[in-house]
């Protein structure tokens, strides 16, 4: 069974941190991620950039909307994600526009930028 | 982040909204900075035990409007103050209060309190040291050392910022939309100033270049509570691109690196995807202003991977679209650089020559010419360019910059130098 574990704080309190309290904190984090990496158990790890960076689109009946800023609703769960190398934020935006189109209804895309990536080390 | 460095980042990252807040509800700075130090002291003390409510800011108002009131009750009356049990048990007045304080009021009290920062009666460095000390929260002698003062100095030279702001107050009542926009142009300015003033000074004084990280904080706080103002994101943008470049913008010696010399390896990858993640959001607004169009121009620079790569076109256009809103000769300077870059350097020089007046007191102009000079050969005309802009350099190392370019013109192989290397 694979499991998704997703991280929240107040990033206005991360955004705090000094280098070397967030180095330090990332450094932490790499020693349990490498106790499943030797496991050949560890998926792909990501951080996110600071949620001022995110873009929402928002499905509607006809064309989506484009709104800045992150995915707010509480009435809504996260359901799933994806992860795309775009040159631009338009071309991130197209390729939501066309996961909306596969997948009509209600609900949103957030659209976040990363800070890093390491792909998966699962067997 | 062991121990309870956790508390101290929370209470520095709350210190905005809980502050500006409290300053609503005493309309009086020292009163509203007492309470906000008699709440966080009481956080000290409590969270490590009780762990952090669930909304630390509105804990912090909270407390700091009981420990204020109680402040004026006691000197007036001098009655005892309660005991710490009636305020360490909020849980519930906590709920409570986080529901009754929407973003709406956060916005308008955090802008106020920056906006009394930036009165037009304060100068700029004391702007800058007032923003820090009350906004930021930075220690009154970390901030003397960014300026190389004396705690001392540095303690009257707020005071008197306080004394003046006091006596100019910024009324209380939610400002207008057009009150609101004039004030958010005001403080994305002193911002932007806060910025420079480390970014300037920040390759030959780390201490200055804190005040880039602070900059950047604010900014993203500003846009987190304007979050469809592409000029927030553009300014907050500007500042992550240029900063994103610090570690590479000196030598081991110390001296500046040349940004076409600059090692890329040494940006900082995760600043300036940042900072490109916004100009595109910003320019999908179609309202490009000055903040944006600049982080447009760090943004091509930032994503070539190497110097020879850059897109000097699409800068000269950007620079074009600058010089559409907000014309001014050192905008067409550097517009100059790229089009020397895209078009050589005659057509460089023709487009800056009818500066020559305005720009003469210029030390920048004077080094582009003799470099564009020397690029087409004028050995003789570059040497007096480079000789008048050591006259005007305003520090040693612009100075010692430009003499090396003096020094290869003596040499018979006179290696190109500023800025035009191709």
């Amino acid at each position: 069974m694979l499991y998704a574990v997703l991280c929240y704080n107040d990033e206005n309190a991360v955004a705090t941190w000094t280098k070397e309290e967030d180095d330090a904190c990332m450094a932490r984090l790499a020693q349990v991620e490498n106790g499943m990496k030797a496991k050949g158990k560890l998926g792909p790890v990501a951080r996110l950039l600071p949620t001022t960076s995110a873009t929402t689109l928002r499905k509607t009946s006809g064309e989506p909307l484009i709104i800045d800023g992150p995915f707010a609703e509480t009435k809504e769960q996260f359901l799933g994600f994806f992860v795309a190398d775009c040159e631009t934020l338009d071309e991130a935006i197209a390729f939501a526009k066309d996961l909306a189109k596969a997948n009509p209804g209600g609900g949103a895309y957030e659209i976040r930028p990363l800070a890093l990536y390491h792909p998966s080390e699962m067997d | 982040m062991v121990d309870n460095a956790w508390i101290a980042a929370a209470l520095t990252a709350a210190r905005p909204q809980a502050l500006s807040a409290l300053l609503r509800y005493f309309r009086d700075l020292d009163r509203a900075e007492e309470a906000f130090q008699e709440a966080s002291l009481r956080a000290i003390r409590s969270w490590p035990d009780k762990g952090s409510p669930r909304d630390t800011i509105a804990w912090l108002i909270f407390v700091g409007r009981n420990c204020g009131v109680d402040a004026v009750r006691k000197t007036r009356r001098n009655v005892a103050l309660p005991g710490e049990d009636r305020l360490s048990d909020l849980d519930d007045a906590e709920v409570d209060i986080a529901e009754r304080l929407d973003g709406a009021h956060y916005r308008d009290d955090i802008l106020r309190l920056l906006f009394m920062c930036c009165h037009p009666q304060l100068q700029l460095n004391q702007q800058i040291a007032l923003a820090l000390r009350i906004v930021a929260g930075i220690p009154l002698s970390r901030i003397a050392r960014v300026f190389l003062v004396s705690d001392a100095a540095m303690e009257q030279r707020i005071t008197r910022a306080k004394a003046a702001i006091a006596q100019h107050r910024v009324p209380f009542d939610p400002p207008d939309a057009n009150e609101r926009l004039g004030r958010l142009g005001a403080v994305a300015l002193m911002l932007y100033l806060v910025f420079n003033e480390g970014y300037s000074r920040g390759h030959s004084e780390p201490a200055a270049a804190e005040l880039c990280d602070e900059a950047i904080r604010l900014a993203r706080l500003l846009l987190r509570l304007f979050p469809t103002e592409p000029e927030i994101m553009g300014l907050l943008a500007l500042m992550l691109l240029q900063h994103g470049r610090h570690a590479a913008r000196t030598d081991a010696n110390g001296e500046l690196v040349l940004l076409e010399d600059q090692q890329r390896s040494r940006w900082d990858g995760v600043m300036l995807a940042e900072g490109r993640a916004l100009v595109d959001k910003a320019l999908r607004h179609g309202a490009p202003g000055t903040y944006q169009v600049q982080a447009a121009i760090a943004a091509q620079h930032a994503r070539a991977p190497s110097a020879a790569e850059t897109d000097w076109a699409a800068i000269d256009r950007l620079y074009q679209s600058l010089e559409a809103i907000h014309p001014s000769p050192v905008v067409t300077l550097n517009r100059a650089v790229a089009v020397a870059k895209s078009q050589g350097p005659a057509a460089a020089l023709a487009l800056i020559a009818p500066l020559a007046d305005k720009l003469d007191g210029y030390f920048y102009f004077h080094g582009v010419c003799g470099g564009l000079l020397l690029q087409l050969g004028d050995i003789a005309g570059a040497r007096l360019a480079f000789n008048r802009a050591i006259a005007l350099a305003g520090s040693p190392a612009e100075a010692a910059h430009i003499r090396l370019h003096l020094d290869r013109l003596a040499m018979p192989d006179g290696t190109p130098g500023l800025l035009a290397r191709n």
